[in-house]
């Protein structure tokens, strides 16, 4: 087990280096941050005396090493743009777009769970065909038209959302909510509806194959037998043993809500972590960028092994499987 | 959440808003936010504008931007022509409480100035600054220069007693990776007083009841909140969640101007667009360059339908310009906005007497997040430039990917915007695009041109400090850049601000920026 924990840990730390030196690799074709931060007025020699003091004409190898030595004492550097620390910048967007992965999460299950049920127990009826067409929508549409059609229809033509901004927040040490306060809320339930649509479909229909199959197994047939309620049998019987699959994907899909979060952000201007980027994507704020691909990189991957090591710990023969990944 | 909760929710929003109202808050949703407090720490103009209601300088520009006194109530030049002395405002507080003096201006301009600071372009003839008594100040330069108080505009004045307590008289450096404290506190003597900032959320002002000036604004409150989606703006301007936006998207404006509760309020910007060529001896195909030519410069001026451009890319909100500076601009003359005439029968005569090469290949390098329309301008004259034989390749992209390859001449035919921002006069173009590349001059001279005489004529501006005099000079300079066709002019590009009903009053700039401290609010609404 010891052995099987150190390979996974080092598969992630080897992951982590990869990722940092992609983003180094792309960064170079961003384009040069000093042409963003002086203004019309400096002259080449300023110009060039930036470009010096910021490291930026020293060699690639250089300023690898340089990045990946700081990064792991968790120093990033202080933004170009916004001369704030990096760590804190992401500390202080972090709360932001927790929360709406969140909200994201519980909608994608609150709905998606039952209308899997429903789509799977109720085949070929009205609704499942409804629920099923509205998923095609659903996995289909990008979901910033989804972002746009709802500030069309509940902030523009009904008026009844903010279009926009997290609302007020409250405090709690260093992390600021938005669930405490009445526009918090408010403002949270468009950007959760429009990140949670494709979320939605996916646990619907993964709910749907598992429950197909569940409710042919023996068990389900000897349960109806012995005349349990059909309704019992389905939602607590079948459905209990449709879950598993369900959380583990809901578990590893978080960071992929956290890193699509991007454009739901964009749309309604939701300064998290996603909105960071965006921005400093437009400055070529290099440590920001990094930084954040990098603690991205760092959640898919703590997930992931997390994920592979309790499934090592539940099942013992993926242990000695290890060799060939299972992640 | 439950719908009834959420029908609550809303109707406290509401209720809560309605409140608000009462007190004239201005709702500002910009395109993007500030990049921090600190208005020396990214050489980033917009930062400087909204950080102007914040922070002053010892001049400012009046509603028809002219240069008035604003901490500095007087100035003259000493004998020796290099000294200026400044008479400062009495009884000028900062947000704080502390007095106005000598010694914050002193630290102001040693900030803004030191080497780390990223703006020290913006004041390119400082050498020094010393206290004569509390309210006047000596500013030493590094010779005759007329234009100090243009510069003098941009640079806000810090308290001297605040940036010590805190430990940051020195600028910001992001070499050394070290935060300062103005980065998140701000302490002006402006009319409007910080009052707390989420980044890259909200920013709230308030007003300065202590303000030295008499307001001629009546808000009460200042919300500043950026939002880059031009769609989300938009919707948030047609709710009326934001009162008031300096970037109505062009696409958009019929559609705000039809909404009933919404104004448009749109003008043409000082920002020139103008097209630049390569001067090297070589094109980036290694083919000669025949841009050299005079007369194929004239060949591809002519070529372009400067008229089809204002109608159809501008959709009619341009105005197409002869000179390299806008009307606005001191040192602009009618004479100098004579536009060539279209006429592509005279370029292919041009070339063919020129000897360029049918089909002759040339990069055209746009931005995809510069001008307004840029793409669409760009790949309109690309086409026009193909009739007439040519082949330009077309490359757009962001800024951030294009000015390496301008600045080190890795392209060939180039687009540029020039405002003449920070000093509002024909001299910045003439020293940062159209001088030769020596020292400080000719930063923006990316095709790489130079002509003696014409430096001659801008060197001789740049110590000239009879106003008149002066302009003449510059005058001169742009016809001389006219006739060589330097650059083409194309147009001076449209602006587009949006208010709502609530406000009854939001002068526009030609500059672009908005100074709220000359907005109103409608009373009782």
């Amino acid at each position: 087990m010891i052995a099987f924990l150190l390979k996974r840990t080092a598969n992630a730390v080897f992951v982590m280096l990869a990722v940092a030196l992609l983003a180094f690799v792309i960064f170079r074709f961003f384009g040069d941050p000093v042409e963003m931060m002086v203004n019309e007025q400096a002259s080449l020699q300023d110009r060039v005396e930036l470009r010096e003091r910021l490291g930026l004409n020293d060699g690639f190898v250089t300023q690898y090493t340089r990045f990946v030595t700081n990064a792991v004492q968790g120093d990033f550097g202080i933004s170009y743009r916004n001369q704030q620390d990096v760590m804190v910048l992401i500390k202080e967007r972090f709360p932001a777009t927790f929360e709406l992965v969140l909200v994201a999460t519980v909608i994608s299950l609150v709905v998606g769970v039952p209308a899997g049920v429903i789509t799977a127990v109720y085949r070929d009826s009205r609704l499942a065909n409804m629920l099923q067409l509205g998923s095609i929508v659903g996995v289909s549409l990008p979901s910033f038209v989804v972002g746009i059609l709802l500030i069309l229809a509940f902030s523009v033509s009904l008026g009844w959302l903010p279009a926009f901004g997290r609302g007020e927040t409250v405090d709690i040490g260093w992390w600021s909510t938005g669930l405490l306060t009445p526009s918090g809320r408010a403002a949270l339930v468009l950007p959760a509806i429009s990140l949670s649509t494709f979320q939605v479909t996916l646990v619907m229909r993964l709910v749907r194959a598992e429950m197909l199959e569940t409710l042919r197994a023996d068990y389900i047939k000897f349960a109806r037998a012995r005349g349990v309620p059909t309704a019992r049998v389905q939602w607590r019987h079948a459905l209990r043993n449709c879950l598993m699959p369900v959380i583990t994907l809901t578990g590893m899909q978080i960071g992929n809500l956290i890193a699509f979060a991007l454009v739901t952000e964009t749309v309604f201007q939701w300064p998290g972590m996603g909105m960071l980027f965006i921005q400093a994507v437009t400055f070529v704020d290099l440590p920001v960028m990094a930084a954040y691909l990098l603690i991205v990189s760092f959640i898919f991957v703590a997930l992931n092994t997390l994920v592979d090591i309790t499934y090592a710990w539940v099942d013992p023969r993926l242990r000695d499987d290890s060799a060939r990944g299972n992640g | 959440m439950k719908l009834r909760h959420l029908m609550l929710a809303t109707a406290a929003v509401a209720a809560l808003s309605g409140t608000a109202q009462a007190e004239n808050v201005l709702k500002w949703g910009a395109n993007r936010d500030i990049g921090s407090l600190d208005p020396y720490s990214f050489g980033d103009s917009f930062t400087i504008n909204v950080l102007n209601h914040v922070y002053e300088g010892l001049v400012r520009y009046s509603k028809d931007l002219k240069i008035e006194p604003a901490l500095a109530e007087s100035w003259e030049i000493l004998d020796d022509q290099i000294t200026w002395r400044f008479k400062l405002r009495e009884g000028v507080t900062f947000h704080n409480g502390n007095p106005f003096t000598a010694e914050d201006v002193v630290a102001s301009l040693t900030r803004v100035s030191h080497e780390t600071s990223p703006l020290k372009g913006n004041l390119p003839a400082y050498v020094s600054s010393k206290v004569v008594d509390d309210h006047s100040v000596d500013i030493t330069l590094n010779g005759t220069y007329p234009l100090l108080l243009n510069d003098l505009t941009n640079i806000h004045i810090f308290d001297e007693e605040w940036l010590t307590e805190n430990d940051a008289l020195m600028p910001t450096d992001v070499g050394a990776g070290t935060e300062g404290y103005a980065t998140y506190n701000a302490n002006g003597t402006g009319p409007f007083i910080v009052d707390s900032r989420q980044p890259d959320a909200k920013t709230v002002f308030v007003a300065n009841a202590d303000w030295w000036d008499e307001p001629q604004h009546n808000l009460d409150k200042i919300e500043l909140t950026p939002v880059n989606s031009a769609a989300t703006r938009v919707a948030a301007l047609l709710s009326g969640e934001i009162s008031f936006t300096n970037d109505a998207p062009v696409q958009d404006l019929p559609r705000l101007a039809a909404a009933p509760n919404v104004e448009v309020l749109e003008g043409v910007d000082l920002r020139t667009v103008m097209i630049g060529f390569p001067f090297r001896d070589a094109l980036t195909t290694g083919a000669p360059n025949p841009f050299k030519e005079k007369a194929v410069r004239e060949a591809l001026y002519k070529a372009i339908d400067l008229d089809l451009i204002h109608q159809k890319v501008m959709r009619g909100k341009s105005r197409t310009a002869g000179a390299t500076v806008a009307p606005p601009i001191p040192g602009y003359v009618e004479a100098l906005d004579n536009l060539p005439g279209y006429d592509p029968e005279a370029s292919k005569a041009l070339l063919a007497e020129a000897g360029v090469p049918e089909g002759l290949e040339f990069e055209f390098n746009c931005l995809s997040d510069g001008l307004v329309n840029e793409e669409q301008f760009c790949q309109a004259i690309a086409s026009m430039w193909s009739r007439i034989g040519l082949a330009p390749k077309l490359d757009v992209a962001p800024r951030a990917v294009q000015s390496p390859k301008r600045t080190n001449g890795k392209t060939d035919v180039y687009t540029l915007g020039w405002a003449t921002l920070p000093l509002l006069d024909s001299y910045s173009p003439l020293l940062q695009i159209f001088h030769s590349k020596t020292g400080n001059a000719g930063v923006f001279n990316w095709g790489g041109w130079s002509y003696p005489e014409l430096d001659a004529l801008i060197d001789a501006a740049g110590q000239e400090l009879d106003l008149e005099a002066r302009l003449a000079l510059q005058t001169e300079a742009l016809q001389m850049v006219k006739d060589e066709m330097i650059m083409i002019p194309l147009h001076q590009q449209p602006m587009a601000w949006a208010v709502t009903g609530e406000v009854a009053e939001m002068p526009l700039f030609a500059d672009a920026k908005p100074r709220l401290w000359f907005a109103r609010m409608g009373a009782g609404s």
